[in-house]
């Protein structure tokens, strides 16, 4: 029987000695037209594809835990915490698959989105060259792969989403989504005749619930699933994958869909899927839902799904300049 | 939990059913997509020594190369196969491939191409890249990684007790599909609710 695995992560002082950042690093916050993030991003890059978020270790060892002793989805549970433990002790990525890039930047007014988008790509190149990204952008027909994770001729890759907000600070959002995962997300029009869902919460539940049977462990069960209510197409992938950002047990802003999340979550862990499809209780870790306006003509539900190894970290840039990340 | 050393004969193949629990020893080759579609398309010679008896893994590594010009594995998590189920069949065929590691699963055509051949579809825990890749003793050889790259090149490996779960046999016998069907009358029912 395997022995159950303790998730002792290196402490914060062993994280900081193997930071890129030199210590006591500040970033030039005074002068933002000279500001350099490059190498902030890359210490953001690391954390990210090689530590998970606490919250998804916790939510993992629950879900161990409430599974028999000894059974495969116990078991594969725990080698999910050591292989977390391995990845933080080596400084290595947790998946092989270190996904698609995606940035959200916020920033205050003065800061050229065009020169963070050129440092974070400096980064996101360096990364690679330190094996701590995979190079993962392949072009479409060819399948040549540029072997440094940049799309040369349309800078489409890493994927970056700005925003400018009134805060001094400068916030930025890292997620690794694997390709695995992405491939079964799914976007519904209700009404949908084929599973039988209206234009309702009722009928939005029904597609969730399909998506994830669907889905069964291909999407490396246990998920966490950012759904979005309404939108256009477009928009509703994108909030839905914002919403993975959250992290597990901040409840949702919204009383009714905090409500919802909740509910769902619990039926669908009576699906039997299980992690990785092997059959067991813990099928997702979390469903994070958001309602959007929409067309009254259209009536989207947009489901991201996430797999357990959900890579994301936020670093924020004081008005001092000083970095931490979360 | 059984011990398995590649090559791997038919009658060895034959014995193992779904839910045995076998630790992998010996020579596996890595290939997924764009390897896949070759094999098929092209049926290329030279691989039928590199493969027969061996095992495929559905892999697309995080490498690193060593000062001295080796190549070693860092992260080395199964990725998700039904992506070759148009291929694997043949594949398993034409190389007499005993038998096939991944995750999630694969369909029918596979499950059909197992019972013909004597193979069997070996589950990894997905995600799970640390772990598998400190299984990885040595890399054996690299073929096509220049025209596929690093992620999709043919990965000679020798792995050592690299813990994989028979989820599909060549008797027929899938978990997947019965976890599947668990699942669709389960959602039957909550979408009743």
């Amino acid at each position: 029987m395997a022995e159950c695995t303790i998730p002792n992560m290196t402490t914060a002082d062993v994280v900081e000695s193997k930071s890129v950042l030199p210590a006591g690093f500040k970033a030039d916050m005074a002068n933002l037209k000279g500001l350099d993030l490059t190498t902030p991003v890359l210490e953001l890059i690391r954390r990210t594809s090689t530590r998970m978020p606490q919250d998804i270790i916790d939510a993992l060892v629950k879900g161990r835990d409430a599974e028999e002793e000894g059974s495969r989805a116990f078991n594969t549970l725990n080698d999910m915490v050591k292989n977390i433990l391995l990845a933080d002790g080596h400084v290595t990525p947790l998946c092989q698959d270190t996904g698609t890039v995606l940035f959200w930047v916020r920033h205050p007014y003065g800061v050229s989105q065009k020169a963070v988008k050129a440092q974070v790509r400096e980064a996101v190149k360096e990364a690679t060259k330190k094996v701590w990204l995979r190079p993962n952008c392949v072009e479409s027909l060819s399948g040549k792969n540029s072997g440094n994770n940049m799309d040369p001729f349309h800078e489409g890759h890493p994927i970056l989403h700005f925003e400018e907000w009134d805060k001094p600070e400068i916030e930025i959002s890292l997620m690794l989504k694997g390709g695995g995962c992405e491939n079964v997300g799914a976007q519904y029009r209700l009404p949908d005749v084929t599973i039988g869902a209206g234009r309702d919460i009722k009928g939005v539940r029904k597609a969730i619930i399909d998506a994830v049977v669907k889905a069964q462990g291909q999407g490396c069960s246990p998920g966490i699933l950012g759904v979005a209510i309404g939108g256009d197409r477009v928009s509703g992938y994108e909030h839905s994958k914002e919403q993975i950002l959250r992290k597990l047990g901040v409840p949702n802003p919204d009383p009714k869909m905090d409500a919802f999340e909740k509910e769902i979550v619990a039926d669908l862990n009576t699906l039997g899927i299980g992690p990785m499809g092997y059959g067991g209780n813990t099928t997702v870790l979390g469903v994070h839902m958001e309602e959007m306006y929409r067309h009254p003509a259209s009536f989207y539900v947009s489901i991201s799904y996430m797999c357990w190894s959900s890579r994301r970290r936020t670093m924020t840039i004081s008005s001092m300049g000083e970095v931490s990340f979360d | 939990m059984i011990r398995l050393t590649t090559p791997i004969t038919e009658a060895q193949a034959r014995q193992l059913k779904v839910g045995d629990e076998v630790l992998l020893n010996g020579k596996v080759v890595l290939s997924r997509d764009m390897g896949h579609k070759y094999m098929k398309e092209h049926k290329p010679e030279w691989l039928k020594p590199i493969l027969e008896g061996i095992v495929i893994y559905h892999c697309g590594p995080v490498v690193k190369k060593n000062e001295d010009g080796t190549w070693s594995f860092v992260a080395a998590g199964p990725t998700t196969s039904i992506r070759e189920e148009p291929y694997q069949a043949d594949v398993i065929d034409t190389y007499q491939v005993r038998g096939v590691i991944g995750k999630g699963g694969m369909g029918k055509k596979t499950s059909e191409g197992l019972v013909k051949t004597g193979a069997v579809y070996l589950h990894a825990t997905g995600g799970a890249g640390s772990l598998l890749a400190a299984q990885v003793k040595r890399v054996v050889d690299v073929h096509m990684l220049e025209e596929f790259g690093s992620p999709e090149a043919f990965w000679v490996i020798e792995v050592e007790d690299f813990p994989v779960v028979v989820t599909m046999d060549s008797h027929g016998g899938s978990l997947h599909e019965a976890v599947l069907a668990t699942a669709q009358e389960r959602a039957k029912a909550l979408m009743e609710k």
